[in-house]
């Protein structure tokens, strides 16, 4: 179990990105949460939250509604048996509306890694993220290429038909990540929506 | 070309890339048992297997399925005789029938790996397979029917 588990974890940490080599500037607390409000705008939108859920099942649409057909997340975040993510959707986007968008990577996060971003608030959200434990093990350098780099995040500005975009261009967003972490990786206040 | 295993029987199939694999399997290969019924993969009714899992034929293009093993109702056992056809026959599950062989292919992916499954993981797999019929209780009766007919290595 431990193994499988260990696997699990191991196939969605495989990222490139090398651990500890991002851009830095003078630490600034107002600008970088300032810069995370941006990020966490994004993160919200139902094209990332909808698969950042905070029960076991996807959401669906932009109105986040919970996944149809009694689809559950499953030990590697892809499903249970004949309801697997990839019975439906395939690597690309079915074309028109109300068709399976699709990735090769499609998926939650597995159970043991659930990335939960439905219903933090900023300051939950920031602290989430930058934690190891809780972010798949990712350093900042390696949340940073995530977020602007990563094919399935990527999908949210390539959604397919009928789906609207983030608030913000994926290189925006990238831009806003990459301030957030220079200026120092700064929460929001704890009073802030 | 493309070359597709269906049933066991390796098959060139003269398709563009993009063909539904539902295509293929029906008009192409003359397979009618599995059926058309929303082409949004969200009705079941085209559920067939590829390497062992209940893909939607409907939306899955056959450059996906080249090269790997298809199983259709055609091929879910040699003599009709899985322990859920059995099941399936002896409950007089189906009522019109037209969803039966995607509720058998899906259903046949949960007894594989849940030789014991509850009412809970019964919805779980098989809440993307819809009847317009109604006939789900029945359906999960024969779930759990052939559940017991597969531990008990029961095969007329």
């Amino acid at each position: 179990m431990a193994l499988i588990a260990g696997i699990i974890t191991l196939s969605f940490r495989a990222e490139k990105a090398p651990a500890n080599n991002y851009p830095t500037l003078p630490k600034d607390s107002a600008g970088s949460a300032k810069a995370f409000m941006s990020v966490y705008k994004v993160l919200m939108s139902p094209r990332c939250m909808n698969c950042h859920p905070s029960g076991n099942a996807p959401l669906q649409g932009d109105d986040s509604h919970i996944h149809t057909m009694n689809v559950t997340r499953g030990v590697d975040g892809k499903g249970i048996y004949s309801e697997r993510c990839s019975n439906c959707h395939q690597a690309e986007n079915a074309a028109g509306l109300h068709m399976p968008p699709g990735n090769p990577k499609w998926g939650l996060p597995p159970a043991n890694m659930r990335m939960v971003f439905q219903g933090r608030t900023p300051r939950q959200l920031a602290l989430q993220l930058l934690d190891p434990k809780q972010n798949g093990g990712r350093t900042k350098a390696q949340l940073i290429d995530h977020m602007a780099n990563d094919d399935l995040v990527g999908w949210a500005w390539h959604p397919g038909d009928g789906r609207t975009l983030p608030p913000m261009s994926r290189p925006a967003f990238a831009a806003q990540v990459r301030l957030w972490i220079a200026k120092g990786a700064y929460a929001p206040s704890a009073k802030t929506k | 070309m493309i070359t597709i295993t269906v049933n066991g029987q390796q098959h060139d199939v003269d398709a563009e890339p993009n063909m539904p694999l539902l295509w293929v399997i029906r008009d192409i290969l003359g397979l009618t048992g599995t059926k058309y019924g929303c082409g949004a993969a969200q009705c079941g009714a085209c559920t067939v297997h590829l390497n062992g899992e209940a893909v939607r034929s409907c939306v899955t293009k056959i450059n996906r399925a080249a090269g790997q093993n298809i199983v259709t109702i055609e091929g879910l056992s040699a003599h009709n005789n899985h322990p859920l056809q059995l099941a399936w026959n002896e409950m007089n599950v189906p009522q019109c029938g037209y969803c039966q062989s995607g509720q058998l292919m899906s259903a046949a992916v949960l007894l594989r790996e849940n030789p014991n499954p509850t009412d809970q993981d019964i919805d779980d797999a098989m809440s993307g397979n819809i009847c317009r019929c109604g006939t789900y209780q029945r359906i999960r009766s024969a779930i759990h029917k052939a559940a017991e007919m597969q531990t008990e290595g029961a095969k007329i």
